[in-house]
């Protein structure tokens, strides 16, 4: 692979360790942990001279934060794309280091939906801010996130056979990495879950049904936290406190509803083979796969897009509970708990790049041995209407 | 049952369609140039980008792609007419449009993918607009 860039890699991560953090802000938790991110990679706040940011509230943006942390970053970015933000934001940071115009970018989240008791999953709020083109569509139907997301699972299980058993498998071995990860036991003993210990395909199915066909353990949490991350170019790369992760190639795209279209194929279906090209790599030599789990069909179409499996086959490729860290096969899935069982405040792409970088540091609670190669794909809107995919693929050296 | 959210005006892209369901009709958009079949409404066609985009009058048949039946919306309206359908609708001249299924006795048995529905106008209590969603064809 002489070939392979090394031109930016993840040098420094932080996640905020709470789930429920009253009295803290979301601006708070994200500037928290951009110091404790620029900490873990050894460079100083002044290092900093691209700023990546969603602004999803308290004046955020790329212009919001260079003015709260008193920077003057030569870069800034506002993709803001949802869940998938960070994987575009990565992807823009390879992209403006590569190009020289930056050498030290920051990514950061934060978020208080657990505290502030923001409905995302069945908040079906109507009316809000001005009409257009989208909502005078949708309003009077009561659409919903987990409404959408049950339509690509009604459609995948007619097209393909697809069960409630094939896909509780991808809760099954998320919520064991979360039983090792005393982050992800604390975020569902603090947010009030029934059990926070293992779970078995019966658990799954008597589980209350939320929108048919998914179940309750089949929806992500909804938490506080967030978490940052540090990219920095090959020069500054070597000289860093942990081994860099080395950011080989990324993948952008959207999908939408179309006349016609299939549903049951996402966005992630365009973003993940660009992604893997770039990087010269193939979706079988993926040691950790850190993919959305924003449901678990989420999780299932995503896997397909990327090319581990081919459409219609994760109800095979998913036996033999083959996604669990201590599986002989490869990719593992979401080794910190996913947003099912660990952390899930509104756009999870961060964490998806964040554990990426602790398995290929052998730092994971659930570490895959001589993890070498991962991929992070996020997948922001709503998987079944409007969506972004964004694929980041991580090497370690 | 409590009124659905109603469409808000000023909005002119929606405009038209809402227009013809208080006639009750059902409306697409067609490309003049290439055919193609626009929905939702907007002022470009999806294929060629020309902006001869009529409105034409549908059927109002078509079959369900995929549905949900939705147990829990916490929108207070949604949360009153309990578990309802959520669907995506192909109409038959090709466009899909998102609705409910109303008038089945037990949507989780009775509904399922593929089946045939027709179009009716819901008149709402409140709200100038009846709203569309549809009905298994017996």
């Amino acid at each position: 692979m002489a070939n392979q860039r090394r031109d930016a890699a993840i040098v420094g991560i932080h996640e905020y360790p709470l789930r429920v953090a009253p009295g803290r802000s979301a601006m708070q938790i994200k500037v928290e942990s951009i110091k404790a991110a620029l900490e873990d990679a050894g460079l100083k706040w002044s290092d900093v001279d691209a700023i990546y940011d969603t602004n999803d509230g308290e004046g955020g943006g790329g212009l919001g934060m260079a003015a709260y942390l008193g920077l003057s970053p030569t870069v800034i970015d506002t993709t803001a794309v949802g869940g998938s933000s960070y994987e575009f934001q990565a992807a823009h940071a390879f992209r403006d280091i590569a190009a020289g115009k930056a050498n030290v970018a920051i990514l950061s989240y934060g978020s208080t939906a657990a505290s502030s008791r923001r409905a995302i999953g069945t908040g079906g709020a109507t009316g809000v801010g001005l009409p257009n083109w989208q909502n005078n569509m949708e309003d009077p139907y009561g659409m919903i996130t987990v409404g959408n997301y049950a339509l690509v699972a009604r459609r995948h299980m007619h097209e393909y056979g697809t069960t409630t058993r094939d896909l509780a498998e991808i809760s099954i071995a998320t919520r064991l990495h979360a039983t090792r990860n005393p982050e992800a036991v604390k975020a569902m003993s603090d947010l009030q879950f029934v059990g926070t210990g293992e779970i078995t395909v019966e658990d799954v199915l008597e589980s209350r049904m939320i929108a048919d066909p998914l179940h309750l353990l089949e929806c992500c949490m909804q938490s506080d936290g967030g978490g940052a991350v540090v990219i920095a170019s090959a020069d500054v790369a070597r000289g860093t406190r942990k081994p860099p992760a080395w950011i080989l190639g990324t993948g952008e795209a959207t999908k939408y509803r179309q006349n016609g279209g299939d549903i049951t194929t996402s966005a992630g279906a365009q973003s993940g083979p660009a992604a893997f090209a770039e990087a010269q790599v193939r979706p079988d030599e993926i040691d950790i796969a850190m993919i959305y789990d924003s449901f678990t069909i989420t999780v299932a179409v995503c896997l397909e897009d990327l090319g581990f499996c081919k459409k219609g086959e994760i109800k095979d490729f998913v036996k033999d509970q083959r996604l669990r860290f201590d599986s002989p096969l490869k990719p593992t899935l979401n080794t910190d708990g996913g947003g099912l069982s660990s952390n899930h405040p509104g756009m999870r792409g961060i964490f998806l790049l964040l554990e990426s970088v602790r398995q290929l540091r052998g730092e994971s609670t659930s570490q895959v041995a001589d993890a070498r190669l991962a991929v992070a794909h996020g997948n922001g809107g709503a998987l079944g209407g409007s969506h972004s995919g964004g694929t980041v693929i991580l090497a370690r050296d | 049952m409590p009124s659905r959210p109603q469409p808000r005006f000023p909005e002119p892209h929606t405009e038209p369609f809402w227009a013809a369901v208080k006639e009750g009709r059902l409306t697409y958009q067609q490309c003049t140039d290439c055919q193609t079949v626009v929905f939702t409404p907007r002022l470009v066609c999806t294929s060629c980008g020309s902006d001869r985009l009529p409105y034409r009058d549908s059927s109002g048949e078509g079959s369900i792609y995929t549905f949900t039946v939705v147990r829990q919306n916490r929108n207070p309206v949604f949360a009153e007419m309990g578990a309802y359908v959520l669907a995506w609708v192909d109409l038959d001249e090709g466009f899909r449009m998102l609705s409910n299924i109303v008038g089945a006795a037990d949507p989780t048995r009775d509904i399922s993918v593929g089946q045939r529905v027709r179009v009716e106008f819901e008149p709402q209590e409140s709200g100038d607009y009846p709203i569309p969603v549809f009905r298994p064809i017996a």
